[in-house]
């Protein structure tokens, strides 16, 4: 017991006198969950579009205001032919042209009706979809302001309400997210890469001669990790509350339970990857390429897995993020409980016996 | 300069005779390409609706059929009450409940006016927009049938009204993954850079070769010149397969010119490098090396507009991309492909790349000291 524990405070040493280490420890999360909150916004703000005007009377006038004070768009330029449009599409900057016919004003109130046409510059889909979305909004809300008494027959009329995230705040989506990121990150990258440095170095050897056990070893290695990650996990869930609102309605206890089930299995998981890697550079490289990438991409944190391929929603079974982010979300946003989320949490017990126990059949006491 | 083609000689005798990184510099665009581009999409493939039918009339069973109808939609009946409509939201299996009232359709009829609710899941603002905007699209269009059929009207038109024709420039079916390759790609492009020169430095410096290194006579300049060219030369290599696995699967088109892209990328990696190297001169290990470059990496590729557009940033964030060698590459790339953008129109992105490559080069240079 005495060695495990000079073993373990060891460990923290390690980790403690670097800087740096503390710094990705502690800095990566909460930088990330700043940015995230105030930086990646998917809904379109100040976008500069570009207006040829061809009848230029009072009523195109009014709608080119209503479009321009609406706060989503920035006027860039008035355009006088339509084949300026190409070239100022090609600088990059303007995102849409809004296009007049002639005599619009005089059309609208003879014929009833008169043309618009939006240009939108299509090389960003979401962004040409939202822009299109938002100016045939406003324009249409003008027409219906020329009428105001005008009464539709037979309207059916929806009233909507967002569950869950009444306010549309995307910090409801991101700070899950981080979380199983960050968790992912720090347990099994910083464990599969500390443990496969004592390889490379041969200070592993040192270790194994010792009367240290291997189970005492893989638990000094990993209990410091662990006692960061919860740390962390923390932090994420104060600045989550503090400076984004983003509430926990379900049981908080439930919720850290839950977590450090997953940072068990995350460690868990980068044991088996430093049994399977001979370098810091290959145990570096399958995080990277096998869990950062897939855990940003792949669980659902920022694209949601519903839009994805039929083979890829399947790969994604196998993403252990995926399933923590479903339990947290529910916890944290729809304040559910362990009755709604075992098959989740079941899963995610199922795959941390399974990467434990493969780690102990690959887990090697002799040097090749 | 025979001094400089020895290193870059040793460099890549070192890169391919290690098994594990030959496959890393094939693999991983490949994967990134064909894996990524796919999954990374906003575009919606189906919304679960789920009806709360309690008026049961035949007003109501029109409005379901126009969803059924609709294959994008697929809707679940027989939930009785808003109790359990609210449960199949809780556990996710619904992603919109339409609750009919009883009385719809009389309320139609009497008041020329129905209310219905729609509940939508709003955990993902973005989704939930978009079947706001689906469904209300699809109720306007049962209210013209309504009228057109219970009234007798064959088109109800109102006294005026904007015809508003929608055209897409350069991605006319707003295929998301023409989108999202250029991204890729250009996250592919500077992890090699990035990531595989600053980890090859500090290794040297881990192992202590780097001593052998630094007392043969090899001089500074050709020291550094030698550890770049060959991620140069992969990376821009790497662009090029990426592109044409672009090409190949999605069809990506690539309008612009080729040479101005890679000549652009070559701008852009010697700054990639030089910050890889510069970060390489303050780590001493390769834990740290990682981690730092990882730092950097994700708030790069954040707020470089890879996912999100830099214009819905606040002011301060969009300042900072200033800095962001990203933000420019990630514009050249998506510009030159899709919209075969010229040099002049990128003039300023090409300067601003320039310039930063000269700071982040001058910074490894000074800062790589020959004695330790």
């Amino acid at each position: 017991m005495q060695q495990l524990k000079s073993f373990i405070i060891k460990e923290f040493y390690h980790i403690f006198r670097d800087p740096r280490t503390m710094l990705i420890l502690f800095g990566i999360p909460v930088a990330q969950l700043l940015i995230f909150g105030t930086v990646i916004k998917s809904e379109i703000r100040n976008v500069h579009i570009a207006i040829y005007d061809q009848s230029k009377d009072e009523t195109t006038l009014r709608i080119t205001n209503k479009i321009l004070s609406s706060g989503y768009f920035i006027l860039d330029e008035n355009l006088n032919s339509t084949s300026k449009i190409e070239s100022i599409f090609k600088k990059g900057k303007v995102k849409e042209v809004v296009v007049f016919e002639s005599n619009f004003g005089e059309k609208l109130i003879r014929e009833g009706r008169a043309a618009v046409q939006l240009i939108a510059d299509a090389s960003d889909p979401n962004m040409a979809r939202l822009v299109t979305l938002y100016t045939t909004g406003i324009i249409n809300d003008y027409i219906r302001k020329l009428h105001p008494n005008l009464q539709m027959p037979m309207q059916a009329e929806p009233e909507v309400r967002m569950y869950f995230n009444e306010e549309m705040k995307s910090a409801y989506m991101f700070v899950p997210g981080t979380m199983a990121l960050i968790l992912m990150l720090i347990s099994a990258m910083m464990t599969s890469i500390s443990i496969t440095r004592e390889k490379e170095f041969g200070t592993m050897e040192i270790l194994l001669v010792s009367p240290l056990r291997p189970s005492q070893i893989i638990i000094g290695k990993v209990l410091p990790y662990l006692i960061l990650s919860i740390i962390n996990a923390f932090v994420i869930f104060l600045i989550g509350r503090f400076v984004f609102d983003v509430p926990v309605t379900g049981s908080f206890i439930l919720l850290m339970l839950e977590t450090i089930l997953f940072i068990m299995m995350a460690l868990c998981l980068g044991i088996l990857i430093s049994t399977a890697a001979k370098s810091q550079m290959v145990a570096m490289f399958i995080s990277m390429i096998g869990l950062m990438l897939p855990t940003i991409i792949l669980s659902g944190f920022i694209f949601p897995i519903e839009n994805m391929p039929e083979i890829l929603q399947w790969a994604s079974h196998i993403m252990p993020a995926r399933w923590f982010i479903t339990i947290i979300r529910s916890i944290m946003l729809k304040g559910t409980g362990l009755l709604f989320v075992w098959k989740e949490t079941l899963i995610l017990v199922g795959m941390t016996l399974f990467f434990i126990a493969l780690s102990v059949k690959k887990f090697k006491i002799r040097l090749e | 300069m025979q001094t400089i083609l020895y290193i870059i000689q040793k460099e890549f005798r070192q890169i391919f005779r290690n098994r594990t990184m030959l496959p890393m510099i094939f693999g991983v665009p490949l994967i990134q390409m064909l894996v990524l581009v796919f999954a990374a999409t906003f575009g919606m493939k189906q919304i679960d609706m789920v009806v709360v039918d309690k008026d049961l009339s035949s007003a109501s069973r029109e409005l379901i059929a126009k969803f059924d109808g609709i294959p994008f939609y697929h809707v679940t009946q027989g939930v009785q009450d808003e109790k359990q409509g609210d449960e199949l939201l809780l556990n996710s299996n619904a992603d919109v409940v339409m609750v009919i009232p009883a009385n719809f359709e009389r309320n139609l009829v009497r008041d020329d006016k129905g209310q219905l609710q729609l509940l939508i899941n709003a955990i993902d603002g973005n989704s939930a927009q978009l079947i706001y905007a689906y469904s209300s699209r699809i109720i306007t269009s049962f209210n013209k049938n309504l009228i057109a059929e219970w009234k007798g009207i064959p088109e109800f038109t109102p006294p005026s009204e904007v015809i508003i024709a929608e055209s897409y420039w350069y991605n006319g079916e707003l295929d998301y993954k023409w989108y999202m390759a250029p991204g890729i790609l250009a996250i592919l492009v500077t992890i090699i850079g990035m990531f595989m020169s600053g980890m090859n430095l500090v290794r040297e410096k881990e192992m202590g070769t780097i001593e052998q290194l630094n007392v043969t006579p090899v001089k500074k300049y050709q020291f550094i010149i030698g550890k770049l060219v060959p991620f140069w030369i992969i990376a821009l290599f790497d662009l090029a397969f990426g592109l044409f696995i672009a090409w190949l699967v999605f069809d990506l088109p690539i309008v612009g010119s080729l040479w101005l892209l890679f000549g652009m990328a070559g701008v852009y990696l010697i700054g990639v490098l030089g910050l890889g190297l510069f970060i390489s001169t303050i780590t001493d290990t390769q834990q740290q090396l990682m981690f730092v470059s990882f730092f950097f990496m994700m708030i790069f590729i954040l707020m470089g507009g890879i996912f999100t557009p830099v214009e819905s940033m606040p002011q301060w964030a969009q300042a900072a991309d200033r800095i962001n060698p990203i933000f420019y590459f990630m514009k050249i790339l998506r510009m030159i492909i899709l919209k075969g953008s010229g040099f002049f129109d990128l003039l300023e992105e090409f300067l601003s790349l320039s310039f930063l490559g000269i700071i982040f080069l001058s910074l490894a240079i000074w800062r790589y000291r020959k004695t330790t």
